[in-house]
């Protein structure tokens, strides 16, 4: 390939990642199954791959596809999917992980982050378990899954005691049997869904849930979401809105109109959730991380445009300027789809503020997860009670 | 409004509620004229092809395509030189203000990336869980003056590493941005909760930082036009800014270089060495280069028998950088001994990092270091009075 060639299919990739962000988004923004959507970004979150590793947005996309149709089924099911899934096995390491010379990445995060956390192995389980996984890789032409039995070391191996010719799939049966792989992923949905500190107890009884079912996801995530705790006062808007859950969450509550979802899926980049490439192979830490002063300020600056957005279109109707993020300007006619998108954007504050007009206290509950910080000054109506409450530093809790 | 009006604005008994380790917060003179910038080498870059062991016959045996060849190497004495890539911190080390400590580490190697940072940002036992970052704990123990913008600034914007907890610390991309944006900070009200809280000092320290910054030094020096080389111009212009701030914070990623290592490792090191090298001579410039220490770190060094992909796996020890005006150049540490590798096949370390930091807090800043980095550790003698 010549230096030109590449340089072209790099654009095009390029394109084609940003192209599926939008995707996602939309699917965000439209469906009516929002809870499918918020456990298919808390997979994205757990069985972590990134596009800037991956460098295949159609494997990307099918790691996506595969994470959705497991959203809400069974848990055992799902690792074993991920662990063959050919962006994992890019983006672990899998593809290079030979007898003789094993790559231990995969057989490392597989326990530290997607089933029993830190602590609960030792190195010599890491070691055995690459070994395990040896002769897992992706066909380059197909990208589809291939098992390399050359590859494949089937000599004895111990991982947590039990010893035998291991491979793969008998390793991962060995991790769901720990009790610890159940609480890790409950403790992780409590701190999605109830608090940013898991009840121990709780998270406890919840496992034996999620276990006696076979792994299932859904009585697991009943369990949690009947639990008294998530119920409990004292744990209302104590966690903090992801930049999805702020975007797409204001765009949904009110409403908005919206043409092409460029500007979202660039915005909760921009507010430090690049869908499709997280940080590192931990995920986005989430809670206080997402806010730091750089964040804070683009969060309150979008939320103030997005209900501006008949100032704004005036403002550019009069030849005023709007500067896309600096990602635009580097896809094929970003700059104009994404001032176009902009334009599209539309919010009916008359007809929103209409369904509480026989109850305005209702307005400031359906808002804000707890009461505002600051108490708007009294007269504030309309649109502007509307940016008043979502410029507040409570309308970043949920 | 004042940090302390600002405590008494959220309420005392709220804040002490949810504010993190201040039981050690004590009146300590500190002399925070002189600045820190860390520079994060975010990934776990490989010490051993950053500064090779290029006399040592093991050196080529684990890394038959890996190794960097003899004659390419930058000689810095008979056994150990730089990578190619590194030629621009070549005067520096001839003026002898480039101190290469080898063998940093620490007992009990983690090989996660994000326990081991964590340990590293949170100066902690590898067997230990801290919530706040070392340099928190510092300015927590010891702030800097009032007058200052900010204790500490993190270039970039993603995460707050040494800095999380709660001192006076912002993370910015860009200074006219920032400033433009302040506006919508105000902070005031109750914290009910430590999300809230932790919300609300943001905005505090927004409001603070946004009133005595300025962002638009010109600059003689010329700054690679790379992402590194932009933290370093924005790192500059922060600290071109009249208001003081102790520490400044950027980084450098992509350094896991399980596959495909050499050409990417050297792309890494070039932007590295050209960013410091244009740091310092923006440093020179204002005047501020005998007043300023550099360091790097990174969360490890990389296993030293290369891996089948071309690339390298998670390690231990490695090597890594001070420089400044006041640094006394040279060797420190020890040379990576080849043929004495852990069970792992990992290197042991010589010098723990807290090493490091105790020699930032006690010879830089002339701070006690036992409370912060929580035990007792040797300052390295490499700062000239």
């Amino acid at each position: 390939m010549s230096a030109e060639d590449r340089k072209l299919a790099q654009r095009e990739m390029f394109q084609k990642a940003i192209e599926l962000r939008s995707w996602w988004l939309t699917e965000m923004l439209v469906t009516p199954s929002p809870l499918t959507e918020k456990m298919t970004l808390f997979w994205h979150n757990h069985f972590v791959s990134s596009q800037q590793k991956v460098r295949s947005p159609q494997l990307m996309y099918r790691q996506n596809v595969l994470l959705r149709r497991h959203a809400l089924g069974n848990f055992t099911m799902l690792l074993h999917a991920v662990a063959r899934d050919p962006a994992m096995v890019i983006y672990l390491d899998s593809a290079s992980n030979r007898k003789g010379q094993p790559n231990e990445n995969f057989a490392r995060e597989v326990m530290e982050l997607f089933t029993l956390g830190e602590g609960h192995y030792t190195e010599r389980d890491v070691k055995d378990a690459a070994r395990a996984f040896t002769g897992w890789g992706v066909d380059p032409d197909r990208g589809e899954f291939v098992f390399r039995r050359l590859a494949h070391d089937d000599g004895v191996k111990t991982v947590l005691g039990r010893r035998g010719n291991l491979d793969g799939d008998a390793v991962l049966g060995i991790l769901l049997a720990q009790p610890q792989t159940a609480e890790l992923i409950v403790a992780k949905l409590w701190r999605e869904f109830v608090a940013p500190d898991p009840d121990r107890g709780e998270v406890r009884r919840i496992a034996q849930v999620f276990r006696e079912s076979g792994y299932e996801i859904r009585p697991a995530l009943r369990a949690l979401l009947t639990s008294d705790s998530f119920y409990e006062p004292g744990n209302r808007a104590v966690l903090i809105k992801s930049p999805v859950e702020l975007v797409v969450g204001t765009l949904r509550q009110f409403s908005f109109a919206t043409g092409e979802p460029l500007p979202f899926a660039l915005g909760v980049a921009v507010l430090g959730q690049s869908l499709f490439s997280p940080p590192n192979v931990k995920g986005w830490p989430g809670g206080e991380s997402w806010i730091n002063s750089t964040t804070l300020l683009a969060r309150k600056a979008f939320l103030d445009r997005l209900f501006r957005v008949e100032e704004t279109r005036a403002m550019m109707a009069e030849g005023g300027r709007l500067e896309p993020p600096k990602i635009a300007e580097r896809m094929a006619g970003g700059r104009e789809r994404y001032l176009q998108a902009m334009l599209d954007v539309q919010f009916d504050g008359g007809k929103w503020l209409s369904q509480f007009d026989d109850r305005p206290q209702l307005l400031q509950r359906v808002v804000l997860a707890s009461a505002p910080v600051t108490e708007p000054p009294p007269g504030t109506q309309g649109v502007e009670l509307i940016r008043h409450l979502v410029l507040d530093p409570a309308y970043q809790l949920k | 409004m004042d940090r302390r009006e600002f405590l008494s604005a959220v309420g005392a008994a709220t804040v002490t509620a949810w504010a993190p380790d201040v039981a050690f917060a004590q009146r300590a003179s500190v002399s925070y004229d002189r600045l820190l910038v860390l520079v994060e080498l975010k990934g776990g870059n490989d010490g051993l092809n950053t500064v090779v062991p290029y006399a040592d016959p093991g050196y080529p045996g684990l890394r038959p395509r890996l190794a960097v060849p003899r004659d390419q190497v930058l000689q810095l004495d008979q056994q150990t030189g730089f990578h190619p890539a590194l030629e621009p911190l070549m005067a520096p080390w001839k003026n002898r203000e480039l101190a290469v400590v080898q063998g940093v580490g620490y007992p009990g190697a983690n090989l996660s990336h994000f326990r081991s940072i964590d340990i590293w940002d949170t100066a902690s036992s590898s067997n230990e869980y801290l919530t706040d970052g070392w340099l928190a704990r510092v300015f927590a123990a010891a702030p800097a003056p009032a007058s200052f913008a900010a204790d500490a600034v993190v270039v970039g914007g993603a995460e707050m590493g040494p800095l999380r907890g709660g001192v006076r610390a912002i993370a910015l991309a860009n200074p006219e941005q920032f400033l433009r944006q302040a506006r919508y900070a105000a902070p005031a009200g109750q914290a009910r909760n430590a999300a809230l809280h932790h919300i609300l000092r943001v905005e505090e320290n927004i409001a603070q930082a946004a009133a005595r910054l300025n962002g638009n030094r010109a600059f003689a020096t010329e700054f690679p036009a790379h992402p590194f080389g932009n933290a370093v111009r924005t790192a500059a212009q922060l600290i071109a800014g009249e208001a003081g701030i102790a520490a400044v914070k950027v980084a450098l990623g992509g350094f896991d270089t399980h596959s495909g290592q050499p050409g990417r490792h050297a792309q890494l090191l070039k932007a590295l060495a050209e960013g410091l090298a244009a740091l310092k001579n923006a440093l020179v410039e204002l005047g501020r280069w005998d007043s300023t220490l550099i360091m790097t770190y990174s969360e490890f060094g990389r296993r030293p028998r290369e891996n089948l992909s071309n690339g390298t796996d998670h390690g231990t020890a490695s090597a890594h950088f001070v420089l400044g005006g006041r640094v006394k150049g040279g060797l420190y540490g020890l040379s990576p001994v080849l043929s004495r590798l852990d069970g792992n096949g990992n290197l042991p370390f010589a010098v723990d990092f807290r090493d490091i930091y105790a020699t930032v807090l006690e010879r830089w800043w002339g701070a006690d270091s036992t409370r912060a980095l929580k035990g007792r550790f040797a300052p390295l003698d490499v700062v000239r009075a």
